[in-house]
């Protein structure tokens, strides 16, 4: 099973978002999207999810057309964070966290214990009982993590499950960075299937399966970061001279620029 | 940190509430024991004057006064999370200026025919209230509507122009007045529970008890939407469906409430702000206790009105921002130690 976006554009208010996208974000795989500035990653990832509608062409889940979902179903199989949250009112941590767990139906004692491993999970046990509105933006967009975690805690009967994330480690230290791909894949190995947009190319070249490169809304290369990541790739996205290393221990292709 | 667990809260309230009531039942221009007050309740023998001032003066306007405080307390919570934001009130939907064009329209067109005209036990004014408010809330939602949904950003603008014609409207109808009914605007703009009957009892709890049972049913989703509109979609909310109810519940509250008792300010803004700073935002919570804060408030300061000014009384409206006010102000200081 996988969620499917089948020769997609998208055109708003004049603008040629997206064109002629097709992507299969597989389960049990990371998929990982990197492009410039306004590529058009963003809006990809709001036509997978659902929150646009394509212009042209169509997304599918589990096999099925995403519209065709009932809206409950598809939020036990798919979970979004997006890039930023207007959350601004006094929630603790681990109410943002059962926020989560609303499409469920598990009862108040599960959810107390998904809520508290979650929140283990992403190192945000200390923050159980601290409100929302006094964190760092990091512990924040930690405590969102947990989150959509907590959403896809236990495999549902619906199907198999997805998890997006809009630049997840944009506001994290060293060490979160590197527990949030941990975090990622874990997940992958218990096959869900997990599409990310992120910045920075050696973390994307670290963690993705399948690494899938925008430029002005058409996907100019995908496939393993090794075969993707090239200098005359870079230099034709980014505009920027570069050199392909490769990571002594990981084996997987350093950018050096 | 939280101040208070909420279950805790609730239970506080629920106690001061039906103390303050009975308290309330013995205050006024006539002095009437707790005794004698209880006894009219249970049905014992007291004279008949003061069965009379009991039961058909004092008792519906208690329980008018809870069951208004309790849907504009509720309602501004609702509209609060709905609107994202902690200083939005059920009149951002223009269903407050609505009511008082209707209100002003109907005291200076109907002028002598108001003593004695009525429409099932109501008087002219208030249907002309709940009708201006409900249309001004229809004609804001519209506008904010388009294909894609109902923005909420739109919304709070068109309230905001249709709040603006509404005030237009109002200042010419009472510019086009005589002195009597620019009087009876003003005295009803500041919100008066004196007019109190079991009518409008029967009406208003009928009201309030149709927005207790069915807020409960929202309230994961209105916490849902403090996350944003996408999120709550994610987590599987019908959004679009959600805000219609509540805009619809919300106007039919606040309407109704605005048609029996005329404009109570400040319970609807701030009794669930001060409810959230005590117990947090979470809904399941925040609308019960809040509808609790407001019957309580909204009682107590109704008996205050009563008894001030003796042998006359003063507009409820007038108390219910001279006891908030204060203790707001307090919080706020407070609160800004804490931090």
């Amino acid at each position: 099973m996988s969620l499917v976006a089948d020769n997609i554009s998208l055109h708003l208010a004049g603008f040629d978002l997206l064109r002629n996208i097709s992507l299969e974000v597989e389960t049990g795989k990371v998929t990982a999207i990197v492009g410039p500035n306004g590529a058009g990653k963003s809006s990809l990832l709001k036509v997978l999810t659902g929150e646009m509608a394509a212009t042209k062409g169509q997304v599918y889940l589990n096999n099925r057309l995403l519209q065709h979902w009932p809206l409950l179903d598809k939020a036990q199989l798919l979970a979004v964070l997006p890039q930023h949250t207007m959350l601004n009112f006094p929630f603790t941590a681990d109410e943002v966290v059962g926020l989560g767990r609303i499409p469920h139906n598990t009862g108040l004692s599960k959810d107390r214990e998904i809520i508290t491993e979650a929140l283990d999970l992403v190192d945000a046990s200390y923050l159980q009982k601290r409100l929302y509105t006094q964190m760092s933006g990091g512990e924040r967009q930690r405590v969102q993590l947990a989150r959509v975690l907590a959403q896809i805690w236990q495999a549902s009967h619906l199907g198999d499950q997805f998890l997006v994330l809009d630049e997840p480690t944009s506001a994290f230290d060293l060490s979160h960075q590197k527990l949030t791909l941990d975090i990622v894949r874990q997940l992958a190995d218990k096959s869900v299937g997990v599409v990310m947009v992120v910045h920075d190319l050696n973390l994307a070249a670290r963690c993705a399966d399948n690494l899938v490169v925008i430029d002005a809304g058409v996907i100019a290369a995908q496939g393993s970061p090794e075969a993707v990541l090239t200098e005359a790739l870079i230099d034709k996205v980014f505009g920027v001279k570069s050199i392909i290393a490769q990571h002594p221990e990981t084996k997987r292709p350093l950018v050096i620029t | 940190m939280r101040h208070f667990s909420a279950p805790s809260l609730i239970w506080a309230l629920a106690i001061l509430l039906p103390v303050a009531a009975l308290v309330s039942i013995t205050v006024g221009t006539v002095d009437i024991s707790l005794l004698d007050g209880l006894a009219a309740l249970t049905g014992g023998s007291i004279n008949s004057q003061t069965h009379t001032i009991l039961i058909d003066i004092r008792l519906p306007r208690i329980l008018l006064a809870i069951t208004v405080g309790a849907v504009l307390a509720s309602t501004g919570a609702v509209m609060q999370g709905l609107f994202r934001n902690p200083l939005a009130d059920p009149s951002l939907i223009g269903v407050s200026s609505g009511a008082s064009v209707g209100a002003s329209l109907m005291i200076v067109t109907a002028g002598g025919f108001i003593k004695s005209g009525a429409l099932l036990g109501l008087s002219l004014v208030a249907v002309g209230a709940f009708v201006g408010g409900f249309a001004a809330t229809l004609l804001v939602y519209r506008l904010a509507t388009s294909g894609i949904g109902t923005s909420v950003t739109t919304m709070l603008l068109a309230g905001i122009a249709i709040g603006a014609l509404a005030g237009a409207l109002n200042s010419l109808l009472s510019y086009f007045s005589d002195n009597d009914m620019l009087r009876q605007i003003s005295l009803w703009q500041m919100g008066n529970l004196s007019g109190a009957s079991w009518t409008k009892v029967i009406v208003m709890g009928a009201v309030a008890l149709l927005l207790m049972g069915l807020f409960p049913r929202e309230s994961k989703a209105l916490n849902a939407l403090l996350l944003g509109e996408s999120e709550a979609r994610h987590l599987g909310i019908d959004v679009q469906r959600v805000k219609r109810r509540l805009i619809v519940l919300t106007a039919l509250g606040v309407g109704v409430s605005v048609a029996l008792a005329g404009l109570v300010g400040f319970v609807g803004l701030i009794m669930p702000h001060i409810v959230r700073l005590a117990i947090g935002p979470d809904h399941r919570w925040l609308v019960p206790a809040s509808a609790l804060a407001g019957a309580t408030l909204l009682v107590i300061a109704d008996s205050l009105a009563r008894i001030v000014v003796i042998p006359a009384e003063l507009p409820t409206g007038i108390l219910t921002a001279l006891l908030g006010a204060p203790f707001f102000v307090a919080l706020l200081l407070q609160q800004r130690r804490d931090v």
